[in-house]
């Protein structure tokens, strides 16, 4: 097994936009920086792959990061925390100890998912998720897909997939027309905003576009055939080849959490520079608000100016950011969940699909922990990362205390990690209550 | 054009292009990732690694998230 130690001024826990603004932002400094990513390239959800491909947005961004002295750790995962200061994480060939003096949380967020009957079915898919897997490698041209959901991740899926020839059948939104108008109106005042409003419309163009609609059931014998959504107050089977569900966003704070940063309605705290309550801790992007990539951007380099205390250089972006925050208030009230999709799940459907938890046996809990004990919801490899953000919309449970290891490892890396502090640990892999 | 990788999916040969997950090849391959705990079949559901519901066995390691890793060519995918 091999077992690493790397040390740094700064490190930055996440490789999307806010990490490598971070990053960037504060190796200008000269500070030796580190920046560890779970996926095989840096990009994130959001620049999936730009490393590879020319895009105009991330190209600038992008290029800072391989120019500008940062030190590159993609698929490594952070999955403790072992003592103040160090954090442990899996990389393909064992394990590595990251020393820092400064940290930066830029987590980013994963799409909230809603069950309904069917969605476990081979070929229903996130919509980001159905976008990362065409942006890696899967063939979509030709293929009917229906996007349902909420937010403007479904609209930019949709032109996405249009034009690598996939044939969008529907794009179905949970929001009301008049609350979308109303987003609309808002975004006035971002002039950035309006034009990528324009041009994604242009994009999506000819798609039938549903507003207060939903996915009811996804139908097939081993794999999806179709979808049932609810529209204009009916039922209307479409036919489809993939299905892509996603709720908006929900923050990754798992890290956060472990670290005792103090949370905010489930979003990580931080000040005016981006810092946690635990020291020497900063978080910038999605984990603090939900406010799209020109926030992310902006949080992350006054995180990344702030780990090396050239605060006196963000003030310009603090404006910035204040005109962005009300951005991300907007899309929090245009496209809040409606309480209809409370009531999607019958009693057989599947609300853990670690566990294949149904709706059923979910019932009569008080808490998110008493379903846990009982009846293994939440308890399988993702650590209820997808069933707990279902379970808080259903039955308004909030999820407890975070416990290492946030991401499931290996007994080998579990058991070197703590072997000279432990040496008679025992050790679990999978989620524990 | 850049040249195609020849990996196995349960046995059978699929050529993919450079950058392709496993996930993806999997689904190209027209199989499925893993069965859930009642015996159904699953495919890649978050794209992102955080679902888990892509594993499959790759190179003899089970249990590896397929949307995470991107194919060598030879590379042995077991799925279930």
């Amino acid at each position: 097994m091999n077992r690493e130690v790397r040390k740094f001024d700064v490190l930055v826990v996440g490789g999307g936009p806010a990490g490598i603004a971070a990053a960037t932002s504060a190796a200008k400094s000269g500070a030796s920086v580190g920046m560890v990513d779970d996926n095989p390239s840096p990009g994130g959800q959001i620049w999936r792959g730009a490393a590879t491909h020319n895009r105009s947005d991330s190209s600038g961004w992008i290029r800072k990061l391989q120019t500008g002295g940062v030190e590159l750790l993609c698929n490594t995962r952070v999955f403790d925390q072992p003592k103040t200061n160090v954090l442990r994480a899996e990389t393909a060939t064992g394990i590595c100890e990251f020393e820092y003096r400064n940290l930066i949380l830029a987590t980013g967020a994963r799409e909230r998912f809603l069950p309904f009957p069917g969605w476990t079915l081979p070929n229903v898919l996130g919509a980001g998720g159905l976008q990362a897997l065409v942006k890696s490698g899967l063939p979509i041209s030709g293929k009917r897909v229906v996007l349902a959901g909420t937010g403007p991740l479904l609209l930019a899926v949709a032109a996405y997939l249009k034009k690598n020839g996939a044939h969008v059948v529907a794009i179905c939104e949970q929001a009301s027309r008049s609350s979308l108008l109303r987003f609309g109106f808002s975004l006035l005042r971002h002039r950035n905003k309006v034009a990528e409003l324009i041009r994604l419309r242009n994009e999506i163009g000819g798609i039938p576009f549903h507003a207060k609609s939903w996915p009811m059931a996804a139908e097939g014998d081993e794999t999806l055939q179709a979808v049932v959504i609810h529209r204009s107050g009916r039922r209307e089977r479409i036919a489809c080849d993939y299905l892509a569900c996603g709720f908006h966003l929900v923050p990754n704070t798992e890290l956060a959490s472990l670290l005792n940063c103090r949370m905010q309605n489930g979003f990580v705290q931080v000040d005016q520079f981006q810092r946690t309550s635990a020291p020497n801790v900063f978080c910038a992007g999605e984990p603090t608000c939900i406010g799209g990539l020109e926030l992310s951007l902006v949080e992350g380099q006054i995180a990344g100016l702030a780990a090396v205390e050239k605060n006196d250089e963000s003030w310009k972006l603090l404006g910035e950011r204040r005109k962005l925050m009300k951005f991300a208030h907007a899309l929090e009230r245009t496209f809040a969940l409606r309480p209809e999709l409370k009531k999607l799940c019958q009693p057989e459907t599947i609300v853990c699909r670690c566990e294949d938890v149904t709706w059923e046996r979910l019932q009569g809990h008080k808490s998110w922990r008493a379903a846990k004990l009982q009846t293994r919801c939440g308890m399988g490899p993702c650590q209820g990362r997808i069933c707990g953000s279902a379970t808080e919309m259903l039955f308004d449970w909030k999820s407890d205390s975070v416990r290492p290891p946030i991401f499931p490892t290996t007994l080998a890396n579990l058991s070197a990690g703590d072997a000279e502090s432990s040496p008679g640990l025992s050790v679990v892999t999978r989620g524990q209550p | 054009m850049p040249e195609e990788i020849n990996i196995s999916v349960n046995g059978k040969r699929v050529a993919v292009s450079p950058g392709t997950t496993v996930a993806a090849a999997i689904m190209l391959a027209g199989a499925y990732c893993r069965k859930s705990v009642s015996g159904a079949q699953r495919g890649p559901f978050c794209g992102m690694g955080i679902c888990f519901e892509c594993r499959a066995e790759i190179n003899g390691m089970q249990h590896s998230r397929s949307c995470q890793i991107p194919c060598i060519a030879g590379m042995e995918i077991r799925s279930e």
